[in-house]
């Protein structure tokens, strides 16, 4: 199996190269490549999906690629096989989206670009499927790099090319912070592959330093507040596939990398590991959401709503090691079910959702919410995709995103019993947290549908809009069509993820009904999505055979009813900051907010709002400052005369020599 | 047992009844409603001093409950309402004051008081022991109503609120303090809220205002 | 046994789908009275209906497909949590297709669809009122699942059923985080139905309305549905009261016989009278709130939940 699964890497890592002598003809590349990727990518979740159903004992292998010495190693396990999953069922999405997407245009020609895309795909892969620190680190760093080519494709644009520097700059020192966390971790050993890290035996503070580590570097490449400031900037500077891969896949490598860390590699876990990871995910959350809501780019929303489902992830993980350590195994795995179905089905939404961005901007050429609106008549088929995704990250049932959150909150239930004083009374509050995020989710979701597809065109360039080509809309639907398969038979996702905590915890929610899930008992709570929408549906039926049977189906066509002013136009809908008010008026705290407003007497009004993330002043200005101090001091070293190096040498030496012999 | 099967649900309910006018006391803006407030805060501390006399079969409790109602109930808040119509301030009330935030800090509060008061109510004997930490939030909450407001009359209901919470967490730790002790400290409160209100006076005269925040100008720079 | 359930199962939904016109009638008589006006008759919203349903429609001319079928999409989320929450009986076919925490989730399915239709037409009130009604149910959900919570700490379940027989198996119980949720609920339920202090039903005035802002641009059956579901609604919003802290009279599991079914009508109505006449009361005597006070009632709301949760975990005792 594992045998098979590089072979399909390789796969990628071909198909990439071949295109690259293609140069501007984006033919080949976009009509055979992008298909043949996505067919890697079907088989990829095919196989993993087996490995994981068919419960197999993991299997190991090692490349005799490398350094001398120190070869690569190799593992599929339930974890890594359910990541795997995830990989292969979106980016099959992804990849045929982009066969219709991706043309010759400004920026990176076709061929470049389908070779870096491929190559972080198969990066993604192996970082999932490492079994030594050596090998994932070179796969985190080529993961790292390509994804840096992708966002800066239309290198042109200076905020690009900024917005690409600082995320270059958070994966480094994110990734510092992961290797450190290894040379942690292999405990005095000096061995760096995982089966060594598992047999280490660690002193409680030498764990919480790998823990803490771990999580600071796994931490920014999730985007967890306050090391999330990069995604808002990289995420709407990339293409909109590339934006849909690393939200939805490249940030559930990190997800990945923190299960790997907390629940294999680390022998001993606290509590209080887990109410840190708690808190961070809570506040990441409630933060993303809120500023979710008052972004005007539909891709900044769409990256702050990243934060916040990250955080929800977090929240999960957070709170399983917190059951956990407090031999409360099967609401662990409960708990850590959630976090792992959370992931997945942001997986599928958030590109979903990334991917009719690209539609749009297409269709459109605007990025501002401002512009946009109506376009549920002028794109009828991405303006339904785009609903679906919609309703799934809101957390509406029957779609998927309610039942991660449900499994999340049905956790939150047993807290009251940990059995810590302080910590059995606040972390109850934390449901409360989560389900003001989720309510807040679902209003910015509204903003975004509302805003893009509905109401009127804010602008006349609109009406020329049109609706994306065939096989756009078959990656769109392939995703989509995930969003409603997870919600309606939720067992779909929850079996892959019991198998995953039954080896990780030893312990799985119960999965035994096809019909509806009730993770500890139907006494407690069962939710049934295929029910919920069998309802809905056969009452919506019924009731309109009714009402056309009863009354009458007569409608005429009128104009909206204008309140008796006759001059409304399309521009005095609510905007994008119109619909964040309210958010903004009652979060004001978070904010750091820069209004103009115009006065009674101008008789050209002009109205700006500047918003900031409060974490760029408070802690990144600081940093950045002080290190250009740093850096000029040390600049002070370079006297430009050669004769001043040659003395530097001479001293080196010196010293070298004093200290040597 | 049997006496007690209904007595202990039912101070529980008055306790947490207390919880929730403390609550309300932080709610508030306008100063009149707090006197109401305050009273019938004095009245549920009558009702729970009642109930644990009952139970304990201990009469003193009942004299402490009778001082609580003439002096609480009935003295305190009439006394109250007297200074704020003399003082011409029925009308006033808090400006800034952000309600949603004082209220989690208050929740804050009441979590730490409880998880505070676990261990205590452990060790004490009474049937009355598990309101302990209800009286600790009780108290720290009228702190934090003193330290968010800013007019003169709210600062004494806040003060007066707090001896709420310390008479109960008296009589719940230890069915009350001795006689002696309790007539002395109902002196003290009388004479002290007479003294106050000569205070507020002194103070309009001179600002023309029960606002604090006054004060300040009286530092030296 | 098997049909039987599903015979109940259809009564209670018919039940439901045929008196929430009559109990928001009720609520509007009994404010009638206390407000010394003139009251409507009981069977006026009865009327209403079906004046709507004999007009004929007027749809915007830029009215997308999502604006035409929203209607029957609430309807149908209304009446399947009609069939879902134990009004009448505990052993329901539909009872475990969904506990009180996906109920929450279903009601919130409905409130987006209702603004999303809101937003299609594009004119001003309308995005505004699905602004609002969006913000006040965010406010609302936090406080709602607290009061969840508390039902879980007290009986050991979010399921309605097991609740019902949870309380019914400790009838006599007086626990103060039970009385703190239940306000706490009350409060919600005024939140969520549009109701005073958070929204008045009964006015068009533009600048304060919510809910009506939402539907302004529905005519005729389309209207007549919209208002058959909020009624729908709020007598959902009142049963799941009743199953949470009111459950006398539910025929509980092995309860077959005709006099329980007998038994629970009779108590389901009389609660209905007198929670009616209750909620007119309250409506009467508070006044509307600014909208951005919303905030404020809708976290004492919160705050009550969280109370009664502590209250519990310092004083209670655990009863399942």
């Amino acid at each position: 199996m594992l045998q098979s699964l590089l072979l399909l890497v390789g796969l990628w890592v071909f198909f990439g190269i071949v295109g690259l002598p293609t140069r501007r003809d984006s033919r080949l590349v976009a009509r055979v490549l992008f298909p043949l990727g996505a067919l890697v990518s079907l088989i990829f979740a095919v196989l993993a999906g087996s490995f994981l159903i068919s419960g197999q004992a993991p299997q190991g292998m090692i490349l005799p690629l490398g350094l001398p010495d120190l070869p690569f190693h190799l593992r599929l396990d339930a974890l890594s096989a359910f990541f795997l999953l995830v990989l292969g069922l979106v980016s099959a999405g992804i990849s045929i989206f982009s066969a219709g997407y991706f043309r010759a245009g400004k920026g990176t020609a076709p061929g470049l670009m389908g070779l870096q895309y491929h190559v972080f795909l198969a990066s993604m892969a192996i970082v999932i499927l490492a079994d030594d620190a050596y090998l994932f680190m070179v796969a985190w760093e080529t993961m790292a790099l390509s994804s840096y080519f992708l966002v800066t494709s239309e290198h042109r644009i200076p905020e690009i090319r900024r917005a690409g520097f600082l995320y270059l700059l958070m994966a480094h020192v994110g990734a510092i912070c992961i290797l450190l966390s290894f040379g942690v971790l292999q405990g005095g050993s000096w061995q760096f592959t995982f089966g060594a890290m598992r047999g280490a035996s660690l002193t409680p503070f030498w764990a919480t330093t790998a823990f803490v580590l771990a999580l600071l570097g796994f931490g920014a490449k999730a985007g967890l507040v306050p090391l999330h400031v990069w995604l808002p900037e990289a995420h709407p500077a990339a293409p909109s596939p590339v934006s849909a891969m690393m939200s939805g896949l490249m940030l559930k490598t990190a997800v990945y990398g923190m299960l790997r860390v907390s629940f294999d590699l680390l022998h001993v876990r606290f509590w209080q590991w887990g109410v840190l990871v708690l808190a961070l995910g809570l506040f990441s959350a409630l933060y993303g959401a809120i500023f979710a809501a008052v972004q005007a780019d539909m891709k900044r929303l769409l990256a702050f709503s990243s934060i916040e489902n990250i955080g929800i992830i977090f929240t999960g993980i957070g709170l399983s090691i917190v059951f956990e350590t407090c031999n409360m195994h099967l609401f662990a795995a409960l708990a850590l079910s959630a976090a792992l179905i959370h992931s997945l089905n942001h997986a599928l939404f958030k590109s979903l959702l990334f991917l009719t961005t690209g539609s749009v901007l297409h269709a459109t050429s605007h990025r501002s919410l401002g512009k946009l609106g109506g376009l549920i008549r002028r794109m009828p088929w991405v303006a339904s995709f785009a609903l679906v995704g919609t309703l799934a990250i809101a957390g509406l049932p029957p779609l998927n995103g309610f039942v991660s959150e449900w499994l999340l909150l049905q956790s939150f239930l047993f807290t009251p019993e940990i059995p810590h004083a302080f910590a059995n009374m606040f972390i109850p509050l934390g449901a409360a947290v989560l389900a003001l995020t989720a309510a807040l989710a679902a209003y910015v979701m509204m903003k975004f549908y509302g805003i893009v597809f509905l109401g009127q065109p804010r602008e006349d360039s609109l009406a020329e809009a049109h609706d994306a080509n065939w096989l756009e809309r078959l990656g769109l639907a392939w995703l989509a069509l995930g969003c409603i398969l997870i919600g309606v038979a939720p067992q779909i996702a929850l079996r892959p993820a019991a198998s995953v905590t039954d080896k990780l915890l030893g312990h799985s929610v119960n999965t035994s009904s096809i019909w509806r899930i009730a993770p500890i008992s139907p006494q407690q709570a069962s939710y049934s999505g295929m029910v919920l929408l069998a309802g809905i549906v056969g009452v919506v039926g019924i009731a309109f055979l009714l009402v056309r049977l009863i009354a009458h189906g007569r409608m005429r066509r009128v104009p909206p009813w204008d309140c008796g002013y006759q001059w409304q136009t399309s521009r005095m809908q609510d905007t994008a900051e119109g619909f964040g008010q309210p958010i903004r008026h009652i979060f004001a705290t978070f904010f750091h907010m820069e209004r103009d407003l115009p006065s009674p007497s101008d008789t050209s009004p002009q109205y700006r709002i500047y918003i900031e993330d409060r974490v760029w002043r408070a802690i990144y200005l600081p940093i950045a400052r002080t290190t250009q101090k740093v850096a000029d001091l040390v600049g002070g070293l370079q006297g430009g005369r050669l004769s001043i190096y040659l003395l530097y040498s001479f001293f080196t030496l010196i010293v070298l020599l004093v200290f040597v012999l | 047992m049997t006496a007690h099967a209904y007595t202990v649900p039912i101070l529980n309910l008055l306790a947490a009844c207390l919880l929730l006018i403390s609550f309300a006391m932080l709610s508030r803006r306008r100063t009149q409603r707090l006197v109401t407030l305050f009273a019938w805060q004095g009245t549920i501390l009558f009702l729970s001093t009642c109930l644990v006399a009952y139970s304990s079969g201990l009469r003193e409790i009942y004299y402490s409950a009778a001082l609580t109602l003439l002096l609480k109930v009935i003295g305190l808040p009439l006394i109250l309402h007297r200074l704020i119509y003399r003082l011409g301030a029925q009308w006033d009330s808090e400006t800034v004051v952000n309600i949603p935030l004082t209220m989690l800090v208050g929740l804050v509060l009441v979590i730490f008081a409880f998880g505070l008061a676990q261990p205590i109510s452990m060790m004490a004997t009474t049937i009355t022991r598990n309101t302990l930490g209800i009286a600790l939030a009780v108290i720290l909450l009228s702190f934090l109503m003193m330290i968010t407001r800013r007019k003169a009359v709210t600062q004494v209901i806040g003060f007066l609120a707090m001896e709420n919470g310390l008479f109960f967490a008296a009589t719940s730790a230890t069915y009350g303090m001795p006689m002696v002790v309790e007539l002395g400290i109902a002196l003290d409160l009388l004479v002290g809220v007479f003294i106050l209100g000569l205070f507020f006076f002194q103070i309009r005269e001179q600002f023309e205002s029960l606002d604090l925040s006054n004060l300040e100008s009286l530092k030296e720079d | 046994m098997r049909d039987i359930t599903v015979v109940r199962q259809f009564g209670e939904v018919v039940l439901a789908i045929a008196i929430a016109p009559l109990f928001v009638g009720w609520i509007a008589q009994c404010r009638a009275w206390m407000q010394n006006r003139s009251a409507p008759l009981l069977r006026q919203t009865y009327r209403m209906l079906r004046k709507l349903f004999d007009k004929d429609a007027a749809m915007a001319a830029t009215a997308s497909p999502l604006f035409r079928t929203t209607p029957y999409i609430l309807f149908g989320t209304m009446v399947l949590a009609a069939a879902i929450i134990p009004s009448l009986a505990t052993d329901l076919p539909f009872a475990h297709a969904a506990d009180a925490i996906a109920l929450i989730g279903l009601f919130a399915t409905a409130r987006v669809f209702l603004s999303l239709a809101a937003m299609d037409i594009g004119t001003a009130f309308g995005t505004m009122g699905a602004r609002r009604e969006m913000m006040v149910g965010f406010l609302a959900e936090p406080a709602l699942l607290m009061v969840l919570f508390n039902a879980f700490l007290l009986y050991g379940s979010t399921a309605l059923p097991s609740l019902v027989d949870g309380y019914r198996a400790h009838p006599t119980v007086i626990d103060p985080s039970a009385i703190f949720a239940a306000v706490a609920f009350v409060m919600v339920l005024l939140a969520e139905n549009a109701r005073i202090p958070i929204d008045n039903p009964a006015t068009h005035l533009e600048l304060t309305m919510i809910h009506e802002a939402a539907l302004l641009e529905y005519s005729a059956r389309h209207l007549a549905l919209l208002e058959w579901a909020s009624g729908l609604k709020l007598f959902n919003y009142a049963c799941i009261g009743f199953a949470l802290f009111l459950p006398w009279g539910i025929a509980t599991n092995g309860a077959d016989s005709g006099t329980a079914l007998l038994i629970s009508i009779a108590a389901l109505l009389a609660k209905l009278v007198v929670a009616g006449a209750a909620l007119a009361l309250v409506e009467s005597l508070s006044a509307k709130l600014r909208i951005f006070r919303a905030p404020e009632f809708l976290a004492m709301a919160f705050l009550l939940a969280v109370l009664g949760l502590l209250v519990h975990l310092l004083l209670g005792t655990k009863l399942a």
